[in-house]
């Protein structure tokens, strides 16, 4: 097991490479860099013609390199990144990326896998519930909220939760982790209720598209088992039914879900993203998009590399969850 | 077998017969259409899917006023109904009253109440706004409206005034045929790929697998901004369309290519490409003739499928603004209209863009669930 995940790490580095050089690409890419968005604003001050300003944004432009040629810049960012743990500087917010990036993207992770979690928690339950019960009543109730869910694109069901809360519960903080009240404050019993308020929401949010698609394949899959031979010497042995489905029935089900846990990973986490920005969380989210739209190239690279790792991970994760869980799989 | 039209354009078997007598004569296209006429969702999703399409492709005519015709003097107008009944009684032809605007001095926004001391009648194509139909001509008459100039708001206005139903309309063009378009350009990609992929195994397959691999590696959505991003700020409208439809398709052809590789590779070793072989077909005729022609079936399912992803992938682009830009409009971009809480509580019609999102979506997953029972019954979900 230990060989396994060793190779399995090994084999990451390659890969990681080239992730790093398409977010590097891609961060490139756009037209002009991040010091023209500054010249903008220094036009629109009336200071364009002036020299000393076009003096300053040159001394910029070399003092971050952006004059190499793109292979120079990449071993320079990467060599940083590599070596000395630095990410850069974040040219808006001017502060360095792995201070700004690290609080927010812990709680996004952190924020991904609560809803994991939650989707869990949720699904499973009822995918036993549709499929001991199949072509019932519940079971199409369920089927069809589970299409609308996967239906749902997430920024609109944050909306209209949002309106609802607005309209219908008259909440009086609508977005955002915390009330504006308890921001800043020393952690509390309140703070933590407070917190519990506000966080459903993208927890909800984040997590319907991917109960919906649990619930169906948990359904289908233990209909499946259930029909199988095993079940039937249960039930012939005299077990009462819960332990035939839970200990005979489930048990096997599940694991089809492990193995799709490295396929759930990227959606929640693109969930995140979205639902940070419409809910204004103090998410990554929020400043990837400000980082997009301004041209923060390390700003932005950070944050999709760092994504990326955590999805190989996250995936090389699933894999070790699956061999532990089901003994019919054997790494050599 | 050589056939490669679309499975939906099979005709239909007109009469039920005793199925040991009937399924013998028929071919594999008829046999998968009949299956598909026995899922309800499946069929009754198709009707929507084409009734959508249909609404969209005839919009200008259909939508009441001109996309970007500004009323300003009723800027986020509530929904109007349509009214039978007056107190004067029934009217056989029906009719909008008119609208009175006030000023909250409260809320600093302007309230509207219906005005029963003006009604305007509903006429089928009065004279409106003019508009060009696909540049192929100029007309100024819709199919139902108020006349020009004159109020008729049923999906409400937005905050320039213009009509939202007109918009939805117009802006659902733009939301359905990208996801056409992207569909077909990456299920090109993906087929040759994947077919490549699974044929010739080895190490192009290793390179190509290694490719979809780093796609996936990214988390979608984030990869998808950035890559939308790259597009410059100051291209016109139409080039940036193109733009997303490249963005969508760049990402989404991995998914598409690793199913086809999937059934390639299954179908590889099947008798009749070996006998296609010995005959001495080529490589070349074996993947045109005998491999994607038998795979049709399941291309379709799989592009049915993949449309609504690329449908919903747009829209969050385009609500985050990196995707479509105005003067064009798209169920997404209208949607950013209320991404305020203010504009939430005040003008909740502005969400009615998502439910066509959602009507959309649905109907295609319904349809591609329907194809996909017909077309491999045996498959597992």
């Amino acid at each position: 097991m230990a060989n396994y995940i060793l190779r399995r790490l090994l084999h990451m580095i390659p890969t990681l490479i080239l992730i790093s050089m398409v977010s590097f690409v891609v961060i490139q890419a756009p037209p002009g860099d991040m010091l023209t968005s500054r010249l903008a604003e220094l036009a629109e001050q009336g200071e364009l013609g002036s020299e000393s300003a076009v003096a300053q944004i040159e001394a910029l432009r070399e003092r971050y390199g952006l004059n190499d040629p793109i292979y120079v810049q990449y071993f320079r960012w990467i060599g940083k990144i590599a070596f000395e743990g630095d990410f850069g500087q974040s040219f808006t917010y001017e502060m360095d990326v792995i201070q700004l990036l690290g609080e927010r993207l812990g709680l996004t992770l952190a924020l991904t896998l609560s809803t994991l979690v939650f989707t869990w928690l949720v699904a499973i339950p009822i995918g036993i519930y549709s499929a001991t019960r199949p072509y019932s009543l519940g079971d199409y109730g369920f089927t069809l909220l589970g299409f609308v869910g996967l239906a749902t694109p997430n920024f609109l069901l944050a909306l209209v939760i949002m309106f609802f809360q607005i309209t219908v519960f008259e909440t009086e903080s609508v977005g955002g982790l915390l009330s504006p009240d308890y921001i800043g404050a020393p952690w509390s019993l309140a703070k933590f209720q407070d917190l519990l308020a506000h966080i459903w929401v993208p927890i909800v949010v984040i997590g319907t598209s991917g109960t919906a698609s649990v619930i169906r394949i948990m359904r289908g899959n233990l209909l499946d088992v259930l029909g199988q031979q095993h079940i039937q010497t249960g039930r012939a042995k005299g077990l009462t039914e819960t332990k035939v489905i839970v200990k005979y029935g489930v048990r096997i089900a599940i694991n089809p879900l492990v193995s799709r846990l490295g396929l759930a990973l990227p959606n929640l986490l693109s969930g995140a993203v979205v639902t940070g920005i419409v809910l204004g969380l103090p998410t990554a989210g929020p400043i990837f998009l400000t980082a997009l739209t301004s041209q923060d190239m390390y700003l932005a690279g950070a944050f999709l590399l760092l994504s990326a790792t955590f999805l190989l991970l996250g995936n090389l994760m699933a894999d070790i969850l699956l061999a532990w869980l089901d003994p019919r799989i054997r790494y050599e | 077998m050589s056939s490669a039209q679309p499975v939906a354009a099979a005709e239909p078997t007109e009469s039920f017969e005793p199925e040991a007598i009937s399924t013998a004569s028929y071919s594999q296209r008829k046999l998968i259409w009949r299956r598909f006429k026995k899922h309800k969702a499946g069929v009754i999703g198709g009707y929507v899917v084409v009734a959508l399409y249909a609404i969209v492709l005839l919009g200008e005519i259909l939508a009441p006023h001109g996309v970007s015709h500004r009323y300003y003097k009723v800027v986020h107008c509530p929904p109007q109904r349509i009214h039978f009944f007056s107190d004067e009684g029934f009217h056989l032809r029906p009719f909008v009253y008119g609208i009175k605007g006030r000023l909250d001095r409260q809320t600093g926004t302007k309230k509207y109440t219906e005005d029963a001391s003006l009604k305007y009648p509903l006429y089928l194509f009065p004279r409106g706004d003019d508009y060009s139909f696909y540049g192929l001509f100029t007309w100024d008459r819709h199919l139902f409206g108020t006349g020009k100039g004159n109020p008729m708001f049923l999906l409400g206005t937005d905050r320039f005034g213009r009509d939202m139903l007109s918009r939805i309309i117009i802006g659902g063009r733009i939301s359905l045929t990208i996801g056409l378009f992207a569909v077909f350009i990456s299920l090109t990609l993906g087929s040759v790929l994947g077919v490549t992929s699974g044929y010739y195994g080895g190490t192009i397959d290793n390179l190509i697998q290694r490719i979809i691999e780093l796609i996936f590696a990214f988390p979608s959505i984030p990869i998808l901004m950035a890559l939308s991003a790259v597009l410059p700020a100051d291209w016109p409208s139409h080039l940036v369309f193109t733009g997303i439809v490249t963005v969508l398709s760049l990402i989404g052809w991995g998914g598409l290519a690793r199913e086809i590789r999937g059934k390639t590779l299954s179908l590889r070793e099947a008798d009749f490409v070996l006998a296609a072989r010995v005959c001495g077909a080529g490589d070349a005729r074996i993947i045109f003739r005998h491999l994607l022609p038998s795979m049709f079936s399941h291309i379709i399912v799989i592009a049915t499928l993949a449309i609504p992803i690329f449908i919903l992938g747009e829209s969050t682009l385009s609500f985050l603004g990196l995707g479509i830009k105005p003067p064009m409009t798209s169920w997404g971009l209208l949607l950013s209209d209320a991404m305020n809480i203010h504009s939430l509580s005040l003008y909740p019609w502005l969400l009615i863009p998502g439910v066509c999102i959602i009507i959309a979506v649905l109907a295609f997953n319904f349809l591609g669930d329907g194809l996909r029972d017909a077309a491999d019954p045996y498959s597992s979900r």
